[in-house]
């Protein structure tokens, strides 16, 4: 047996999009993930991190056997997921965050208990966890509420609580603190880490795009964007390769047409991206040297933008992604929102 | 206790089917839908007869229709209420991917889905054909019925339902959400061309091989023999069958729809998960 939990190689999906009346004959295609390889490790708690529409709910689709691929193949608690679907399905467990699926007409413990049985739990064994897990996620007074009466934030915990009940070997956690609020994110979060610090054999695959939440719960993250993994390391690591750069966050008047790539265009600056905030605009910069701060001020002078706050910090996942993919992430999905859908 | 995978899709997705289908209401009303509901749609069918033939009640051609009718009720509740399933859970519950990804048995699944929709069903036949008793003559004597032929006939009658129900569930897992009503819409074709409510000789000589193709067409046939026995026979649709033919006929037919089932469902999720449909919305 494999002591990976999950492998995939060269693993590729492209959707053949069909155009509008017009356009019927017309077929495009969208690479929705390119050559994929990928280990995750018995125990890990591995993180996907990107944009939306970066491939990572496809690769989950892929892993729980629900999508086919195109090309490559995968493997999930060491069966393959497209030759022997029956083997892994008994041994994962699957959440997508931001939905909120469920019967509405059962109760907490009902909707939580049937999915039990469809895994052949045994119903006292079923029950004595539903109410463990609702009280670590803060939901064990609800426990008798049709689920429709649930607000989205609850709901979304009681399919996190789904996930967690079957005690699977290996757990996908699609987006799981997709609009939660702070406090149920955190309450989420624990939950995470004490099922896996409870059963080192436990895995835990979590797509996510908050930096945050990859950071900090994740053994290992893969950087993913256009369906391309981009990096892959402990998110220490990641970051270790821009600690040599220089990393800044300006806060300026407004920009009177300056534009990052023209600070780009600098030698010494890696990369810049640009926040539009109240009154001005946020300059995140990734920079060589710490010298090349004078040439961009100097820029920023001739163009009559005054300067109001200025932060040297270390680097973050977001810094890394933007180092990996010239944008921040949060303008890759502003660029890839007209086409979604 | 440890159940087979097949065993626990079956009866949890019963269960669930009937909280689905019996918690949307207090008791009370619901009782009282399942009542009023094939009252009412008996009442049409039995007006409509009334204006037609000037009240001929006593016609053997009452009991075939208002017999007809009322076993009708099961082919839209078994093969929609399996159906139904499928759209209920991708587009209703946002569930249908969290059923797939669990280790079940997705035809059992199915299938359990669909026994709530035959429950209800038997009440409504049972009030159906009460009325008919009571109020309409119907020439039903509880002491003349072939029990046996009866229960057999129901038997591999209600499983060819759910095989013909299982094919629409594939191939509903296949179409978007506007095609919600395949289940009662085919359902509703059938109708006309299985000897419902009119003997197969009113149809076209070009469309009855339509209904000779039909199981539904003998199990209708065999239903109406074993309740009211030679009445049912008045008509020459299929009177050069014997009982036995007949069961003969509708076993291989059921046999054919259970195989062709078993393909249909093989080959329509093989293909929504190469198209990725298996958790599509399509928010219509």
């Amino acid at each position: 047996m494999t002591h990976f939990a999950i492998e995939t190689k060269d693993l590729s999906r492209i959707y053949k999009i069909r155009g509008n009346k017009k356009e019927k004959q017309i077929r495009k295609e969208l690479v929705a993930l390119e050559n994929v390889t990928l280990t995750v490790e018995r125990g890990e708690l591995f993180g996907l991190l990107g944009p939306n529409g970066a491939g990572k709910t496809t690769l989950i689709k892929i892993l729980t056997t629900l999508l086919a691929p195109t090309s490559g193949w995968a493997r999930v608690a060491g069966y393959d997921v497209i030759q022997h679907p029956n083997l892994v399905r008994p041994r994962i467990n699957m959440v997508s965050g931001g939905e909120s699926s469920g019967y509405g007409l059962l109760t907490v413990r009902e909707n939580l208990w049937m999915f039990s049985q469809f895994y052949g739990m045994p119903s006292k064994e079923a029950n004595q966890r539903i109410v463990e897990l609702l009280k670590m996620v803060g939901l064990e007074d609800r426990i008798h509420t049709k689920s429709s009466d649930l607000s989205t934030g609850l709901r979304q915990k009681m399919n996190i609580v789904r996930g967690f009940l079957t005690d699977p070997e290996v757990l996908f956690l699609d987006e799981p603190t997709l609009g939660l609020d702070v406090g149920a994110a955190r309450d989420v979060r624990k939950l995470i880490r004490s099922w896996l610090e409870a059963d080192k054999s436990r895995t835990l695959l979590l797509t996510t795009h908050y930096m945050v939440e990859a950071e900090e719960l994740c053994d290992r993250v893969a950087i993913i964007n256009k369906g391309r993994v981009l990096a892959c390391d402990t998110p220490a690591n990641l970051k270790r390769n821009l600690q040599r750069d220089a990393i800044f966050e300006i806060e300026t008047s407004p920009l009177n047409g300056l534009t990052p790539q023209l600070l780009q265009n600098q030698p010494e600056v890696r990369k810049a991206a640009l926040t539009d905030i109240e009154g001005g605009a946020r300059l995140e910069l990734i920079l060589q040297e710490e010298a090349a701060l004078a040439s961009v001020i100097n820029i920023l002078t001739q163009k009559n933008v005054k300067v109001r706050r200025l932060t040297k910090r270390e680097p973050t996942l977001e810094d890394v992604f933007m180092d990996l993919v010239g944008q921040k992430m949060e303008d890759v999905e502003k660029e890839e929102a007209p086409h979604a859908g | 206790m440890n159940r087979s995978e097949t065993t626990r899709s079956f009866t949890m997705a019963t269960w669930l089917g009937w909280q689905v289908e019996s918690n949307w209401t207090d008791p009370f009303l619901f009782a009282v839908y399942v009542i009023i509901k094939p009252l009412a749609s008996a009442a049409i069918l039995v007006v409509m007869y009334s204006i037609i033939t000037g009240g001929a009640y006593n016609s053997p051609l009452f009991p075939y229709i208002y017999l007809g009718n009322a076993f009708y009720t099961y082919v839209g509740a078994v093969m929609a209420g399996v159906s139904w399933a499928v759209i209920d859970d991708r587009e209703h519950y946002k569930t249908l991917k969290y059923m797939y990804i669990a280790p079940i048995n997705i035809p059992f699944y199915w299938l359990g889905r669909g026994v709530s929709r035959f429950l209800i069903g038997t009440v409504a036949v049972i009030v159906i054909l009460t009325a008919g008793v009571l109020f309409l003559n119907v020439p039903l004597d509880l002491t003349q019925v072939n029990w046996g032929l009866f229960f057999v006939s129901l038997v591999i009658g209600v499983t060819m339902l759910a095989m013909m129900g299982l094919i629409l569930a594939s191939i509903t897992l296949m179409v978007a959400h506007h095609f919600f009503l395949i289940g009662e819409a085919v359902a509703g074709a059938l109708y006309l061309f299985s000897g419902a409510i009119f003997p197969l000789e009113v149809l076209p000589a070009w469309l009855r091989p339509v209904g000779y193709a039909m199981p539904i067409t003998y199990w209708l046939e065999l239903m109406r023999r074993s309740l009211i026995g030679d009445v049912a026979q008045a008509f020459p649709t299929l009177a050069q069958y014997s009982n036995l033919q007949l069961l003969g006929i509708l076993l291989g037919l059921t046999v054919v729809f259970a195989i062709v089932s078993v393909f249909t469902f093989r080959w329509c999720d093989h293909r929504a998960r190469e198209l990725g449909l298996i958790d599509r919305v399509s928010n219509y």
